[in-house]
Protein backbone atom coordinates (compact mmCIF):
# COMPACT_ATOMS: atom_id res chain seq x y z
CA UNK A 1 0.00 0.00 0.00
CA UNK A 2 3.04 2.55 0.85
CA UNK A 3 5.28 1.10 -1.57
CA UNK A 4 6.14 4.27 -3.83
CA UNK A 5 5.84 2.90 -7.60
CA UNK A 6 7.48 6.45 -9.02
CA UNK A 7 10.83 7.71 -7.24
CA UNK A 8 10.52 11.35 -6.54
CA UNK A 9 13.17 12.86 -8.46
CA UNK A 10 15.72 15.08 -6.64
CA UNK A 11 15.65 18.14 -6.23
CA UNK A 12 18.72 19.18 -9.24
CA UNK A 13 16.73 17.52 -11.85
CA UNK A 14 13.18 18.97 -11.30
CA UNK A 15 14.17 22.72 -11.97
CA UNK A 16 14.93 21.65 -15.50
CA UNK A 17 11.39 20.22 -16.25
CA UNK A 18 10.22 23.87 -15.92
CA UNK A 19 12.82 24.98 -18.77
CA UNK A 20 11.45 21.64 -20.73
CA UNK A 21 8.19 23.56 -21.06
CA UNK A 22 9.81 26.53 -21.99
CA UNK A 23 11.29 25.18 -24.85
CA UNK A 24 8.24 23.10 -26.88
CA UNK A 25 6.65 26.83 -26.14
CA UNK A 26 8.89 28.80 -27.56
CA UNK A 27 9.79 26.44 -30.04
CA UNK A 28 7.15 27.72 -31.72
CA UNK A 29 7.67 31.29 -31.56
CA UNK A 30 11.71 31.43 -31.89
CA UNK A 31 11.25 35.05 -33.81
CA UNK A 32 10.39 36.25 -30.40
CA UNK A 33 13.69 35.60 -28.99
CA UNK A 34 16.38 37.36 -31.49
CA UNK A 35 14.26 40.99 -30.99
CA UNK A 36 16.37 41.08 -27.45
CA UNK A 37 19.47 40.10 -29.87
CA UNK A 38 19.74 42.87 -32.02
CA UNK A 39 19.01 45.65 -29.47
CA UNK A 40 21.90 45.64 -27.81
CA UNK A 41 23.92 45.50 -31.52
CA UNK A 42 22.09 48.61 -32.56
CA UNK A 43 23.40 50.68 -29.34
CA UNK A 44 26.93 49.37 -30.05
CA UNK A 45 26.94 50.66 -33.48
CA UNK A 46 25.16 53.90 -32.68
CA UNK A 47 26.74 54.52 -29.52
CA UNK A 48 30.21 52.83 -29.92
CA UNK A 49 30.85 53.82 -33.60
CA UNK A 50 28.51 56.68 -34.27
CA UNK A 51 28.87 58.74 -31.19
CA UNK A 52 32.67 56.78 -30.39
CA UNK A 53 33.95 58.28 -33.85
CA UNK A 54 32.99 61.92 -32.52
CA UNK A 55 34.02 61.34 -28.85
CA UNK A 56 37.64 59.31 -29.65
CA UNK A 57 39.65 57.74 -26.17
CA UNK A 58 38.25 57.61 -22.87
CA UNK A 59 39.96 56.93 -19.95
CA UNK A 60 39.59 54.26 -17.62
CA UNK A 61 39.61 54.50 -13.62
CA UNK A 62 43.10 52.78 -13.69
CA UNK A 63 44.48 55.86 -15.88
CA UNK A 64 44.80 54.01 -19.33
CA UNK A 65 42.84 55.26 -21.87
CA UNK A 66 40.64 52.97 -24.73
CA UNK A 67 38.72 53.56 -27.96
CA UNK A 68 35.28 54.78 -27.23
CA UNK A 69 33.55 51.48 -28.67
CA UNK A 70 36.01 49.45 -26.14
CA UNK A 71 34.69 51.05 -23.23
CA UNK A 72 30.57 50.61 -24.33
CA UNK A 73 30.88 47.27 -25.26
CA UNK A 74 31.51 45.67 -21.86
CA UNK A 75 28.76 47.72 -20.37
CA UNK A 76 26.14 47.11 -23.43
CA UNK A 77 26.79 43.55 -22.34
CA UNK A 78 25.93 43.66 -18.59
CA UNK A 79 22.77 46.08 -19.59
CA UNK A 80 21.83 42.90 -22.05
CA UNK A 81 22.46 40.28 -19.60
CA UNK A 82 19.87 42.73 -17.12
CA UNK A 83 17.32 43.50 -19.61
CA UNK A 84 16.87 40.02 -20.80
CA UNK A 85 16.86 38.74 -17.36
CA UNK A 86 14.08 41.17 -16.26
CA UNK A 87 11.91 40.89 -19.78
CA UNK A 88 11.57 36.93 -18.72
CA UNK A 89 10.87 37.09 -14.50
CA UNK A 90 8.52 40.27 -15.03
CA UNK A 91 5.75 40.13 -17.74
CA UNK A 92 6.66 36.63 -18.89
CA UNK A 93 6.81 35.47 -15.42
CA UNK A 94 3.51 37.45 -13.92
CA UNK A 95 1.52 35.85 -16.99
CA UNK A 96 1.96 32.65 -15.62
CA UNK A 97 1.93 33.56 -12.02
CA UNK A 98 -1.59 35.27 -12.35
CA UNK A 99 -3.20 34.90 -15.60
CA UNK A 100 -2.27 31.74 -17.07
CA UNK A 101 -2.45 29.84 -13.48
CA UNK A 102 0.63 27.76 -14.58
CA UNK A 103 2.08 26.96 -11.86
CA UNK A 104 -1.59 26.34 -9.73
CA UNK A 105 -1.76 23.07 -11.97
CA UNK A 106 2.35 22.46 -11.50
CA UNK A 107 2.06 22.45 -7.68
CA UNK A 108 -0.38 19.25 -7.63
CA UNK A 109 2.59 17.33 -9.30
CA UNK A 110 5.81 16.49 -7.29
CA UNK A 111 7.52 19.63 -7.94
CA UNK A 112 7.81 22.20 -5.42
CA UNK A 113 7.66 26.23 -5.66
CA UNK A 114 11.25 26.38 -5.31
CA UNK A 115 12.02 23.99 -8.16
CA UNK A 116 9.33 25.66 -10.43
CA UNK A 117 11.57 29.44 -9.10
CA UNK A 118 14.22 27.57 -10.11
CA UNK A 119 13.62 26.58 -13.18
CA UNK A 120 12.16 29.92 -14.37
CA UNK A 121 15.57 31.00 -12.89
CA UNK A 122 17.77 28.54 -15.05
CA UNK A 123 14.92 29.17 -17.61
CA UNK A 124 15.90 32.95 -17.87
CA UNK A 125 19.46 32.70 -17.43
CA UNK A 126 19.44 30.36 -20.47
CA UNK A 127 17.41 32.65 -22.54
CA UNK A 128 19.60 35.46 -21.66
CA UNK A 129 22.90 33.86 -22.36
CA UNK A 130 21.70 33.53 -26.23
CA UNK A 131 21.75 37.18 -26.38
CA UNK A 132 25.01 37.33 -24.36
CA UNK A 133 26.63 34.61 -26.77
CA UNK A 134 25.27 36.36 -29.91
CA UNK A 135 26.76 39.72 -28.86
CA UNK A 136 30.10 37.92 -28.15
CA UNK A 137 30.17 36.27 -31.33
CA UNK A 138 29.59 39.91 -33.22
CA UNK A 139 32.63 41.42 -31.21
CA UNK A 140 34.59 38.42 -32.03
CA UNK A 141 33.82 38.79 -35.38
CA UNK A 142 34.68 42.94 -34.92
CA UNK A 143 37.73 41.73 -33.84
CA UNK A 144 38.83 39.75 -36.75
CA UNK A 145 37.92 42.46 -39.37
CA UNK A 146 40.54 44.62 -37.00
CA UNK A 147 37.85 46.61 -34.50
CA UNK A 148 39.10 44.43 -31.89
CA UNK A 149 36.68 45.75 -28.69
CA UNK A 150 38.68 42.89 -26.18
CA UNK A 151 41.62 43.81 -25.25
CA UNK A 152 42.64 40.82 -22.88
CA UNK A 153 42.78 37.19 -22.77
CA UNK A 154 40.36 38.17 -19.39
CA UNK A 155 37.67 38.53 -21.89
CA UNK A 156 36.77 35.02 -21.91
CA UNK A 157 35.07 35.89 -18.55
CA UNK A 158 32.80 38.14 -20.20
CA UNK A 159 30.71 34.89 -20.62
CA UNK A 160 30.62 33.71 -16.99
CA UNK A 161 30.52 37.00 -15.84
CA UNK A 162 27.41 38.31 -18.05
CA UNK A 163 25.95 35.41 -16.06
CA UNK A 164 26.26 36.06 -13.31
CA UNK A 165 24.74 39.76 -14.39
CA UNK A 166 22.09 37.86 -15.26
CA UNK A 167 21.55 35.95 -12.33
CA UNK A 168 21.21 39.09 -10.06
CA UNK A 169 18.60 40.66 -12.50
CA UNK A 170 16.42 37.25 -12.46
CA UNK A 171 16.39 36.76 -8.81
CA UNK A 172 15.47 40.60 -8.29
CA UNK A 173 12.95 40.87 -11.07
CA UNK A 174 11.36 37.64 -9.97
CA UNK A 175 11.25 38.52 -6.75
CA UNK A 176 9.80 42.48 -7.35
CA UNK A 177 7.05 40.56 -9.25
CA UNK A 178 5.09 38.63 -6.87
CA UNK A 179 4.77 41.90 -5.17
CA UNK A 180 3.17 43.52 -8.31
CA UNK A 181 -0.50 43.41 -8.40
CA UNK A 182 -1.94 44.36 -11.94
CA UNK A 183 0.22 45.29 -15.50
CA UNK A 184 0.66 49.19 -14.52
CA UNK A 185 2.84 48.35 -11.91
CA UNK A 186 5.47 47.08 -13.87
CA UNK A 187 5.89 50.73 -15.07
CA UNK A 188 7.60 51.72 -11.58
CA UNK A 189 9.38 48.35 -12.61
CA UNK A 190 10.59 50.42 -15.82
CA UNK A 191 11.36 53.33 -13.92
CA UNK A 192 14.26 51.87 -12.26
CA UNK A 193 15.61 49.53 -14.97
CA UNK A 194 16.08 52.90 -17.46
CA UNK A 195 17.82 55.36 -15.21
CA UNK A 196 20.27 51.97 -14.60
CA UNK A 197 21.18 51.72 -17.83
CA UNK A 198 21.77 55.49 -18.84
CA UNK A 199 23.98 56.21 -15.74
CA UNK A 200 25.22 53.66 -14.30
CA UNK A 201 29.00 54.35 -16.01
CA UNK A 202 27.32 52.53 -19.40
CA UNK A 203 27.84 55.35 -21.62
CA UNK A 204 30.75 57.70 -19.65
CA UNK A 205 32.75 57.34 -16.96
CA UNK A 206 31.12 58.08 -13.80
CA UNK A 207 34.03 60.34 -12.74
CA UNK A 208 31.72 63.04 -14.38
CA UNK A 209 29.50 62.68 -11.09
CA UNK A 210 30.29 64.53 -7.76
CA UNK A 211 31.39 61.99 -5.52
CA UNK A 212 28.47 61.83 -3.32
CA UNK A 213 26.57 60.95 -6.54
CA UNK A 214 29.92 58.83 -7.49
CA UNK A 215 29.27 56.61 -4.39
CA UNK A 216 25.59 56.20 -4.92
CA UNK A 217 25.84 54.65 -8.75
CA UNK A 218 28.39 52.15 -7.28
CA UNK A 219 25.99 50.76 -4.91
CA UNK A 220 23.57 50.29 -8.11
CA UNK A 221 24.02 46.53 -9.29
CA UNK A 222 24.47 47.58 -12.97
CA UNK A 223 27.09 49.64 -12.16
CA UNK A 224 28.54 46.38 -9.93
CA UNK A 225 28.57 44.40 -13.51
CA UNK A 226 29.27 46.98 -15.82
CA UNK A 227 32.84 47.14 -13.75
CA UNK A 228 32.49 43.63 -13.56
CA UNK A 229 32.88 42.88 -17.09
CA UNK A 230 34.44 45.91 -18.13
CA UNK A 231 37.44 44.93 -16.22
CA UNK A 232 37.20 41.66 -17.72
CA UNK A 233 37.02 43.11 -20.98
CA UNK A 234 40.12 45.43 -20.70
CA UNK A 235 42.46 43.70 -18.71
CA UNK A 236 42.14 45.89 -15.58
CA UNK A 237 40.82 43.09 -13.08
CA UNK A 238 41.28 45.02 -9.85
CA UNK A 239 39.95 43.81 -6.13
CA UNK A 240 36.89 45.35 -6.64
CA UNK A 241 35.37 42.79 -9.04
CA UNK A 242 35.72 39.84 -5.95
CA UNK A 243 32.75 42.50 -4.48
CA UNK A 244 30.82 42.82 -7.72
CA UNK A 245 30.69 38.83 -7.54
CA UNK A 246 29.82 38.81 -4.32
CA UNK A 247 26.75 41.50 -4.69
CA UNK A 248 25.51 40.18 -7.67
CA UNK A 249 25.18 36.30 -6.46
CA UNK A 250 24.25 37.81 -3.53
CA UNK A 251 21.13 39.69 -4.84
CA UNK A 252 20.27 36.39 -6.96
CA UNK A 253 20.12 34.74 -3.97
CA UNK A 254 17.89 36.85 -1.60
CA UNK A 255 15.62 37.66 -4.71
CA UNK A 256 15.20 33.41 -5.21
CA UNK A 257 14.46 32.92 -1.42
CA UNK A 258 12.16 35.89 -1.53
CA UNK A 259 10.44 34.55 -4.75
CA UNK A 260 10.14 31.30 -2.51
CA UNK A 261 8.58 32.53 0.19
CA UNK A 262 6.24 34.91 -1.77
CA UNK A 263 5.00 31.87 -3.88
CA UNK A 264 4.18 30.04 -0.85
CA UNK A 265 2.06 32.72 0.36
CA UNK A 266 0.34 33.26 -3.31
CA UNK A 267 -0.54 29.49 -3.80
CA UNK A 268 -0.63 27.63 -1.25
CA UNK A 269 -3.18 29.19 0.96
CA UNK B 1 -19.97 7.66 9.72
CA UNK B 2 -16.48 6.43 9.44
CA UNK B 3 -15.52 3.88 12.67
CA UNK B 4 -12.25 3.55 13.73
CA UNK B 5 -11.46 0.01 12.70
CA UNK B 6 -10.89 1.63 9.09
CA UNK B 7 -8.08 3.96 9.70
CA UNK B 8 -4.84 1.70 9.43
CA UNK B 9 -5.66 0.97 5.44
CA UNK B 10 -7.58 4.13 4.97
CA UNK B 11 -6.46 5.82 1.89
CA UNK B 12 -7.43 8.98 3.33
CA UNK B 13 -8.21 9.51 7.40
CA UNK B 14 -9.19 12.77 8.64
CA UNK B 15 -10.20 12.90 11.96
CA UNK B 16 -10.56 16.35 13.46
CA UNK B 17 -9.79 18.36 10.26
CA UNK B 18 -10.05 21.91 10.27
CA UNK B 19 -9.13 24.66 7.97
CA UNK B 20 -9.25 28.64 8.80
CA UNK B 21 -8.35 32.04 6.75
CA UNK B 22 -7.78 34.28 9.43
CA UNK B 23 -10.97 34.76 11.45
CA UNK B 24 -13.01 32.64 8.45
CA UNK B 25 -13.17 28.66 9.34
CA UNK B 26 -13.49 27.01 5.96
CA UNK B 27 -13.38 23.38 7.56
CA UNK B 28 -14.69 23.17 11.13
CA UNK B 29 -13.45 19.57 12.24
CA UNK B 30 -14.66 17.32 9.77
CA UNK B 31 -13.99 12.94 10.28
CA UNK B 32 -14.00 10.90 7.41
CA UNK B 33 -12.52 7.66 6.00
CA UNK B 34 -11.92 6.90 1.93
CA UNK B 35 -11.18 3.13 1.90
CA UNK B 36 -9.42 1.85 -1.13
CA UNK B 37 -11.80 1.38 -4.53
CA UNK B 38 -13.94 3.63 -2.92
CA UNK B 39 -15.62 6.16 -4.72
CA UNK B 40 -15.92 8.93 -1.75
CA UNK B 41 -18.18 11.77 -2.13
CA UNK B 42 -18.97 15.63 -0.51
CA UNK B 43 -22.11 16.40 -1.17
CA UNK B 44 -23.03 20.53 -0.32
CA UNK B 45 -23.54 24.00 -1.62
CA UNK B 46 -20.96 26.50 -2.60
CA UNK B 47 -18.89 27.36 0.29
CA UNK B 48 -19.93 24.39 2.80
CA UNK B 49 -15.88 23.71 2.88
CA UNK B 50 -15.51 20.92 -0.29
CA UNK B 51 -13.07 22.60 -2.43
CA UNK B 52 -10.41 23.42 1.37
CA UNK B 53 -11.10 19.97 2.19
CA UNK B 54 -9.76 18.65 -1.11
CA UNK B 55 -7.02 21.04 -1.46
CA UNK B 56 -5.98 19.68 2.08
CA UNK B 57 -6.07 16.15 0.31
CA UNK B 58 -3.92 17.61 -2.48
CA UNK B 59 -1.06 19.38 0.31
CA UNK B 60 -1.77 22.84 -1.27
CA UNK B 61 -3.30 23.94 1.48
CA UNK B 62 -1.44 23.70 4.89
CA UNK B 63 -3.57 21.93 7.52
CA UNK B 64 -5.12 24.59 10.41
CA UNK B 65 -5.51 21.56 12.96
CA UNK B 66 -6.56 18.13 13.51
CA UNK B 67 -5.29 14.54 11.59
CA UNK B 68 -5.26 14.13 8.34
CA UNK B 69 -3.50 11.43 6.29
CA UNK B 70 -3.28 10.38 2.62
CA UNK B 71 -1.79 7.01 1.96
CA UNK B 72 -0.79 6.73 5.44
CA UNK B 73 1.43 9.57 5.11
CA UNK B 74 1.34 13.48 6.43
CA UNK B 75 0.85 16.00 3.97
CA UNK B 76 2.82 18.85 6.18
CA UNK B 77 5.83 16.53 5.85
CA UNK B 78 5.77 14.30 2.84
CA UNK B 79 3.48 16.77 0.34
CA UNK B 80 5.78 15.48 -2.67
CA UNK B 81 5.46 11.79 -1.58
CA UNK B 82 2.07 12.09 -1.67
CA UNK B 83 1.82 14.32 -4.80
CA UNK B 84 3.51 11.71 -6.60
CA UNK B 85 0.52 9.37 -6.33
CA UNK B 86 -2.20 11.73 -6.63
CA UNK B 87 -4.36 12.68 -9.62
CA UNK B 88 -6.10 16.15 -9.30
CA UNK B 89 -8.47 17.39 -11.50
CA UNK B 90 -9.30 20.94 -9.88
CA UNK B 91 -12.48 23.21 -10.08
CA UNK B 92 -11.37 25.36 -12.86
CA UNK B 93 -9.39 24.05 -15.90
CA UNK B 94 -5.61 25.12 -15.28
CA UNK B 95 -4.29 23.39 -18.28
CA UNK B 96 -1.76 25.01 -20.26
CA UNK B 97 -2.99 27.17 -23.24
CA UNK B 98 0.58 27.92 -24.64
CA UNK B 99 1.16 23.88 -25.24
CA UNK B 100 -0.78 21.94 -27.56
CA UNK B 101 -3.43 19.06 -26.45
CA UNK B 102 -0.81 16.10 -26.21
CA UNK B 103 2.21 18.68 -24.99
CA UNK B 104 0.04 19.23 -22.08
CA UNK B 105 -0.16 15.67 -20.73
CA UNK B 106 3.56 15.06 -22.36
CA UNK B 107 5.10 17.74 -19.92
CA UNK B 108 2.87 17.06 -16.98
CA UNK B 109 4.27 13.53 -16.97
CA UNK B 110 7.41 15.14 -17.25
CA UNK B 111 6.59 17.39 -13.61
CA UNK B 112 6.04 13.64 -12.66
CA UNK B 113 9.53 12.08 -13.52
CA UNK B 114 8.79 10.33 -16.12
CA UNK B 115 11.06 9.43 -18.73
CA UNK B 116 10.22 11.03 -21.98
CA UNK B 117 9.34 7.83 -23.88
CA UNK B 118 7.30 6.68 -20.89
CA UNK B 119 5.60 9.78 -20.99
CA UNK B 120 4.79 9.66 -24.45
CA UNK B 121 3.35 6.53 -24.30
CA UNK B 122 1.12 6.78 -21.74
CA UNK B 123 -0.32 10.31 -22.82
CA UNK B 124 -1.23 8.38 -26.52
CA UNK B 125 -3.38 5.93 -24.41
CA UNK B 126 -4.63 8.18 -22.55
CA UNK B 127 -5.90 10.43 -25.22
CA UNK B 128 -7.46 7.71 -26.36
CA UNK B 129 -9.22 6.92 -23.38
CA UNK B 130 -10.78 10.80 -23.34
CA UNK B 131 -11.52 10.32 -26.91
CA UNK B 132 -9.53 13.18 -27.83
CA UNK B 133 -6.75 11.67 -30.40
CA UNK B 134 -7.74 13.59 -32.82
CA UNK B 135 -6.96 16.45 -31.82
CA UNK B 136 -3.60 15.75 -30.47
CA UNK B 137 -2.04 18.43 -32.39
CA UNK B 138 -4.66 21.38 -31.10
CA UNK B 139 -4.09 23.65 -29.31
CA UNK B 140 -6.15 23.94 -25.80
CA UNK B 141 -8.00 27.17 -26.16
CA UNK B 142 -10.54 26.49 -28.75
CA UNK B 143 -11.64 23.32 -27.09
CA UNK B 144 -15.35 23.22 -25.50
CA UNK B 145 -15.54 22.89 -21.79
CA UNK B 146 -16.26 18.92 -21.90
CA UNK B 147 -13.35 18.50 -23.61
CA UNK B 148 -11.11 20.60 -21.84
CA UNK B 149 -12.35 18.42 -18.47
CA UNK B 150 -11.88 15.48 -20.05
CA UNK B 151 -8.32 16.58 -21.29
CA UNK B 152 -7.73 17.51 -17.46
CA UNK B 153 -8.96 13.99 -16.12
CA UNK B 154 -6.35 12.57 -18.82
CA UNK B 155 -3.44 14.68 -17.33
CA UNK B 156 -4.71 13.93 -13.64
CA UNK B 157 -4.13 10.13 -14.44
CA UNK B 158 -0.25 10.46 -16.52
CA UNK B 159 1.22 8.93 -12.86
CA UNK B 160 -1.20 6.34 -12.88
CA UNK B 161 -2.37 7.76 -9.80
CA UNK B 162 -3.86 5.29 -7.10
CA UNK B 163 -6.17 8.12 -5.58
CA UNK B 164 -7.65 10.80 -8.48
CA UNK B 165 -9.50 13.96 -6.57
CA UNK B 166 -12.21 15.33 -8.11
CA UNK B 167 -13.31 18.97 -7.38
CA UNK B 168 -16.52 19.70 -9.30
CA UNK B 169 -15.78 17.45 -12.33
CA UNK B 170 -19.24 18.71 -14.62
CA UNK B 171 -19.84 21.53 -12.90
CA UNK B 172 -20.80 23.92 -16.35
CA UNK B 173 -21.01 21.08 -18.36
CA UNK B 174 -23.92 20.23 -20.84
CA UNK B 175 -26.23 16.87 -20.15
CA UNK B 176 -24.03 14.99 -22.53
CA UNK B 177 -20.82 15.91 -21.50
CA UNK B 178 -21.53 14.95 -18.49
CA UNK B 179 -22.73 11.48 -18.99
CA UNK B 180 -19.08 10.97 -21.16
CA UNK B 181 -17.49 11.92 -18.28
CA UNK B 182 -19.38 9.92 -15.58
CA UNK B 183 -18.84 6.92 -17.95
CA UNK B 184 -14.77 7.56 -18.11
CA UNK B 185 -14.78 7.99 -13.88
CA UNK B 186 -16.73 4.51 -13.86
CA UNK B 187 -14.29 2.65 -15.54
CA UNK B 188 -11.62 4.38 -13.58
CA UNK B 189 -13.18 2.93 -10.75
CA UNK B 190 -13.84 -0.58 -11.96
CA UNK B 191 -9.66 -0.33 -12.57
CA UNK B 192 -9.27 0.05 -8.52
CA UNK B 193 -9.12 3.78 -8.92
CA UNK B 194 -9.91 5.23 -5.35
CA UNK B 195 -12.04 8.22 -6.60
CA UNK B 196 -12.54 10.92 -3.92
CA UNK B 197 -15.19 14.17 -5.77
CA UNK B 198 -17.06 17.26 -4.73
CA UNK B 199 -20.40 17.81 -6.25
CA UNK B 200 -23.39 19.70 -5.53
CA UNK B 201 -25.31 17.41 -8.14
CA UNK B 202 -27.30 15.24 -6.38
CA UNK B 203 -27.78 13.24 -9.56
CA UNK B 204 -23.79 13.21 -9.67
CA UNK B 205 -22.92 12.05 -6.28
CA UNK B 206 -26.18 9.11 -6.93
CA UNK B 207 -24.45 7.75 -9.83
CA UNK B 208 -20.72 7.67 -8.88
CA UNK B 209 -20.12 7.36 -5.13
CA UNK B 210 -20.26 4.54 -3.14
CA UNK B 211 -20.15 6.48 -0.38
CA UNK B 212 -20.58 10.36 0.54
CA UNK B 213 -20.89 12.90 3.34
CA UNK B 214 -22.96 15.49 3.07
CA UNK B 215 -21.31 19.27 3.94
CA UNK B 216 -22.84 22.36 5.40
CA UNK B 217 -21.87 25.43 6.71
CA UNK B 218 -17.90 23.71 6.97
CA UNK B 219 -19.04 20.80 8.86
CA UNK B 220 -20.33 17.15 8.09
CA UNK B 221 -24.08 16.76 8.69
CA UNK B 222 -24.60 13.00 7.87
CA UNK B 223 -23.02 10.73 5.71
CA UNK B 224 -23.79 6.68 4.43
CA UNK B 225 -24.38 5.57 1.30
CA UNK B 226 -26.87 7.40 -1.07
CA UNK B 227 -29.73 4.82 -0.42
CA UNK B 228 -28.84 4.78 2.83
CA UNK B 229 -29.15 8.56 3.36
CA UNK B 230 -32.51 8.34 1.62
CA UNK B 231 -33.61 5.91 3.81
CA UNK B 232 -32.43 7.50 6.99
CA UNK B 233 -33.96 11.28 6.72
CA UNK B 234 -36.58 10.73 3.91
CA UNK B 235 -39.30 8.40 2.89
CA UNK B 236 -39.50 6.52 -0.52
CA UNK B 237 -40.95 8.70 -2.65
CA UNK B 238 -42.15 12.42 -3.08
CA UNK B 239 -45.50 14.06 -3.92
CA UNK B 240 -44.94 17.35 -5.59
CA UNK B 241 -47.67 19.78 -5.77
CA UNK B 242 -48.83 23.31 -7.37
CA UNK B 243 -51.36 25.34 -6.92
CA UNK B 244 -52.50 28.87 -8.84
CA UNK B 245 -51.73 31.37 -6.62
CA UNK B 246 -51.56 35.28 -7.43
CA UNK B 247 -49.04 37.08 -9.11
CA UNK B 248 -45.83 37.45 -6.41
CA UNK B 249 -47.56 35.06 -3.67
CA UNK B 250 -45.43 32.50 -2.14
CA UNK B 251 -47.04 29.33 -1.79
CA UNK B 252 -46.96 29.30 2.64
CA UNK B 253 -49.48 26.30 2.39
CA UNK B 254 -51.74 28.88 4.81
CA UNK B 255 -54.71 27.91 2.01
CA UNK B 256 -54.66 24.24 2.44
CA UNK B 257 -56.43 24.74 6.01
CA UNK B 258 -54.56 21.53 7.48
CA UNK B 259 -56.65 19.19 4.45
CA UNK B 260 -53.39 17.03 4.22
CA UNK B 261 -52.89 16.44 7.91
CA UNK B 262 -51.92 13.11 8.42
CA UNK B 263 -51.32 11.92 5.13
CA UNK B 264 -47.74 12.58 5.04
CA UNK B 265 -44.42 12.26 6.94
CA UNK B 266 -43.49 15.60 6.35
CA UNK B 267 -44.03 18.46 4.34
CA UNK B 268 -41.55 20.82 3.14
CA UNK B 269 -42.65 24.19 1.91
CA UNK B 270 -40.97 25.71 -1.67
CA UNK B 271 -41.89 29.11 -3.05
CA UNK B 272 -43.03 27.20 -6.08
CA UNK B 273 -44.08 24.14 -4.87
CA UNK B 274 -45.23 21.64 -1.61
CA UNK B 275 -43.41 18.87 -1.32
CA UNK B 276 -45.17 15.94 0.29
CA UNK B 277 -42.80 12.95 2.05
CA UNK B 278 -44.75 9.67 1.79
CA UNK B 279 -44.12 6.26 1.62
CA UNK B 280 -47.11 5.76 -1.04
CA UNK B 281 -47.11 9.20 -3.43
CA UNK B 282 -50.35 8.14 -5.51
CA UNK B 283 -51.95 7.04 -2.43
CA UNK B 284 -51.41 9.97 -1.01
CA UNK B 285 -52.57 12.34 -4.10
CA UNK B 286 -55.59 10.10 -4.36
CA UNK B 287 -56.32 10.62 -0.88
CA UNK B 288 -55.88 14.50 -0.85
CA UNK B 289 -57.92 14.68 -4.07
CA UNK B 290 -60.77 13.35 -2.00
CA UNK B 291 -60.29 15.76 0.77
CA UNK B 292 -61.20 18.24 -1.76
CA UNK B 293 -57.71 19.53 -2.46
CA UNK B 294 -57.49 21.04 -6.42
CA UNK B 295 -53.58 21.63 -7.21
CA UNK B 296 -52.74 22.80 -10.41
CA UNK B 297 -50.25 20.17 -10.79
CA UNK B 298 -49.41 16.72 -9.21
CA UNK B 299 -46.06 14.77 -9.48
CA UNK B 300 -45.03 11.52 -7.78
CA UNK B 301 -41.11 11.12 -7.74
CA UNK B 302 -38.23 8.87 -5.99
CA UNK B 303 -36.85 10.52 -3.39
CA UNK B 304 -33.25 11.89 -3.83
CA UNK B 305 -30.16 13.05 -1.93
CA UNK B 306 -31.78 16.80 -3.32
CA UNK B 307 -34.62 15.93 -0.68
CA UNK B 308 -32.03 14.56 2.48
CA UNK B 309 -30.41 17.84 1.83
CA UNK B 310 -33.44 19.89 2.42
CA UNK B 311 -34.39 17.94 5.46
CA UNK B 312 -30.92 18.20 6.69
CA UNK B 313 -30.07 22.34 6.39
CA UNK B 314 -33.77 23.45 5.54
CA UNK B 315 -32.47 24.78 2.01
CA UNK B 316 -32.12 23.55 -1.23
CA UNK B 317 -28.15 22.66 -2.56
CA UNK B 318 -28.37 24.40 -5.94
CA UNK B 319 -29.97 28.15 -5.14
Amino acid sequence: MLALRLSVPSTLTRPTRMVERNLLVYRRTFMVIFSGFFEPLFYLFSMGFGVGALVGAVQLENGSTVAYAVFVAPALLASSAMNGAIYETSNNFFFKLKYAKLYDAIIATPMSLRDVARGEILWALLRGSLYVVGFLVVIAVLGIAGLGLISSPLGILAFPAAMVVGFAFAGAGMAATTFVRKWQDFDFLQLAIMPMFLFSGTFYPISAYPPALQVFVQCTPLYRGVHLIRALTTGNPDVWIAVDVAYLMAMGLIGLWIVGKRLNKLLLA
Amino acid sequence: MPDETSTTDAVIHARGLKKCFGEFTAVDGVDFDVAPGEAFGFLGPNGAGKTSTMRMIGCVSPVTAGTLTVFGLDPAHDGARIRSRLGVVPQADTLDNELSVLENLLVYGRYFGLPWSESRRRATELLDFVQLTDRAKDQVEPLSGGMKRRLVIARALINEPALLLLDEPTTGLDPQARHLLWDRLYRLKQRGVTLCLTTHYMDEAEQLCDRLVVMDKAKIVAGGSPRQLIEQYVTREVLELRFNRGEGETDDGAHLDGQLDGLADRIEQLPDRLLVYTADGDATAAAAFERGLRPASILVRRSTLEDVFLRLTGRSLVE
